[in-house]
């Protein structure tokens, strides 16, 4: 098979999702080629096809920014999910700094292969998980990879984890726009990306880097259920003053939503019992109702 | 005098003449990298030390904006001469690649090699001169930005940064395996977000929790350098880029220095 020659360093790779189409293929002398999908030779994104034909619906949760909160609400989607008697799997890609086992109380386990797959682990309330934590031998292992070698990784983990039938997975993803990013979008090509949620907080600082996220979701043509705003408030536990911990300076994230049409599904305080819980890797007792909002419009987006 | 070399054996000529280069560094995002490397740089540029910062976290430039400054980079025969800003009675020079692109909501879906050039490109092609210090924000993770930095500026110096979670603690930890591996000099642990005072009640509210930093610094038998409290008005002038022309004294910018103090002493 003819391979695409003298490929500039922005290649996304022609087999990915808008080859030949993105501002990295300018200049580039297969362009014509990439784009009409000649050399579209990847089986990847059938694999993940066959591998996840028994999972009704993908989400992918985003931010652009580190830090806002995206494995929290992986979690809290999760568990919401699963507290409606649903079946739910969820994979961390983020494999530099794989939060989300921790979250979910699974952290340290092992994972075993057999002929149909890894199997994932399983938390208390029978959420599956996929999480290279349980292939680390510690937890001071580091994972000093490159781009090329995260993807293989996350082709591994949506295509060769025995998942069986679920409602929903849902992918944790790093901030940033970027190997990892574009591997989730070409490998689900087939299979289909049913929506995603982007998390920020207030700040302007934030919203920068989210902005270029709905962008991205935009250039590679995503679902985009709604944007979440985590941290927006804190109320003093002594004298019920409410307090912005990350002050809104250009109108926070009502003002982002309406600015690119898009639903704010809810603003979630800042909650100390959910960062314990989630230390920890138990379900919080007092978690913000904002969650239960997002799963219930996470699920109206899926089934309409 | 820094000298440092590429993987091909090329001085790295850009920061040859740079008498301290110190790396921030989390794995875990959001703690407070850029806003450390913003708030340390106005420190020691206003004592009256030459200071430079380099943003490598290329898709999510948020130093830039923290310090004030747009633009466009501009070069001259020796190479890309850095945008300065004024704080107090000294200057910072900066190079991001916010001062590169059009666009400022665009995405830079960049893939490795495309992000390693470019760091390799600030260190080597920006006309730096002879700074005091070079602070350098990094993305987080433990990928091709960092692996370059370290590549080009061996037993880099290091400041890793985490909030007090667990769930924090436990990337930076990794990280300091990522700096053990990497020779990396680290220097020490801050952990920021430490606690909220209500302004009005004045109780403080361990949001994230506290002592996470301080107990992971103990485990790896690497210096603690201090905690840092929650501070919206902080959060607020960074947004705004405001961050140098109000550079007064706050409990979070206090923390800070004498976080420099100890960073500095000979």
């Amino acid at each position: 098979m003819i391979e695409p020659e003298n490929v500039p360093d922005s290649c996304p790779g022609p087999s990915s999702e808008g080859a030949g189409q993105m501002d990295g293929c300018a200049g580039c002398p297969n362009k014509q080629a990439c784009s009409t999908g000649q050399f579209r030779t990847d089986t990847s994104p059938a694999e993940v096809l066959a591998s996840l034909q028994c999972v009704r619906n993908k989400i992918v949760v985003l931010s652009g920014k580190g830090g806002v909160g995206k494995s929290t609400v992986t979690a809290q989607i999760a568990r919401g999910l699963a507290a409606l008697d649903l079946s739910v799997g969820v994979v961390d890609v983020d494999v530099c700094g794989p939060s989300l086992a921790r979250i979910l109380g699974v952290n340290g386990q092992s994972v075993h292969k057999s002929a149909a797959g890894w199997s994932p682990v399983y938390t208390l309330d029978d959420i599956a998980v996929m999480s290279i934590d349980f292939l680390l031998s510690s937890e001071e292992d580091a994972v000093i990879w490159r781009g090329a070698k995260k993807n293989g990784m996350i082709k591994d983990f949506l295509s060769s984890v025995d998942w069986g039938e679920l409602d929903y997975l849902v992918i944790d993803t790093p901030p940033g726009t970027s190997d990892e990013h574009l591997a989730i979008v070409s490998l689900l090509k087939q299979a289909k990306i049913t929506g995603t949620v982007l998390v920020t907080t207030p700040q302007e600082v934030s919203l920068g880097d989210v902005r270029k996220e709905i962008n991205f979701c935009r250039k590679l043509r995503l679902p985009v259920i709604g944007l979440v705003e985590n941290m927006a408030r804190y109320e003093c536990p002594k004298c019920r003053t409410v307090s912005e911990i990350f002050p809104a300076t250009s109108g926070g994230a009502q003002a982002l939503a309406d600015s690119e049409g898009m639903p704010l599904i809810c603003s979630i305080p800042v909650c100390p019992q959910v960062g314990q819980s989630g230390d920890n890797g138990v379900e919080g007792l007092d978690i913000p109702t904002e969650y239960g909002i997002l799963v219930e419009q996470v699920i109206r987006f899926c089934d309409g | 005098a820094v000298v440092s070399t590429q993987s091909t054996g090329e001085v790295v000529a850009g920061i040859s003449e740079i008498r301290n280069i110190i790396t921030v560094l989390s794995g875990k995002g959001g703690v407070g990298k850029s806003t450390t490397v913003a708030v340390l740089a106005g420190t020691l540029a206003s004592s009256g030390l030459s200071v430079g910062v380099l943003d490598a976290d290329l898709c999510g430039p948020s130093l830039s904006r923290m310090i004030g400054l747009k633009g466009s980079i501009h070069s001259c025969e020796q190479g890309w001469l850095p945008l300065s800003a004024s704080v107090g009675k000294g200057r910072i020079s900066a190079v991001s690649l916010s001062f590169l692109v059009e666009n400022q909501d665009e995405a830079v879906i960049w893939r490795g090699p495309k992000k390693t050039a470019m760091i390799k490109q600030f260190l080597s092609d920006v006309c730096w001169g002879a700074l005091d210090y070079l602070l350098i924000d990094t993305p987080p993770g433990t990928s091709d930005e960092h692996m370059t930095i370290m590549e080009a500026i061996p037993n880099c110096s290091v400041v890793l940064v985490t909030s007090p979670q667990a769930v924090a603690a436990a990337d930076v930890l990794r990280q300091v395996t990522f700096c053990k591996k990497t020779n990396a000099n680290v220097l020490g642990i801050i952990e920021t977000m430490s606690g909220f005072v209500c302004p009005n009640c004045s109780d403080c509210g361990l949001l994230f929790g506290k002592g996470g930093g301080k107990r992971l610094a103990e485990y790896c038998n690497i210096e603690f350098l201090g905690y840092v409290p929650i501070d919206p008005n902080l959060s607020r002038l960074l947004d705004r880029g405001e961050l140098f022309k109000n550079f007064q004294s706050s409990a979070s910018i206090q923390s800070y220095t004498e976080i420099t103090k100890k960073l500095i002493k000979p």
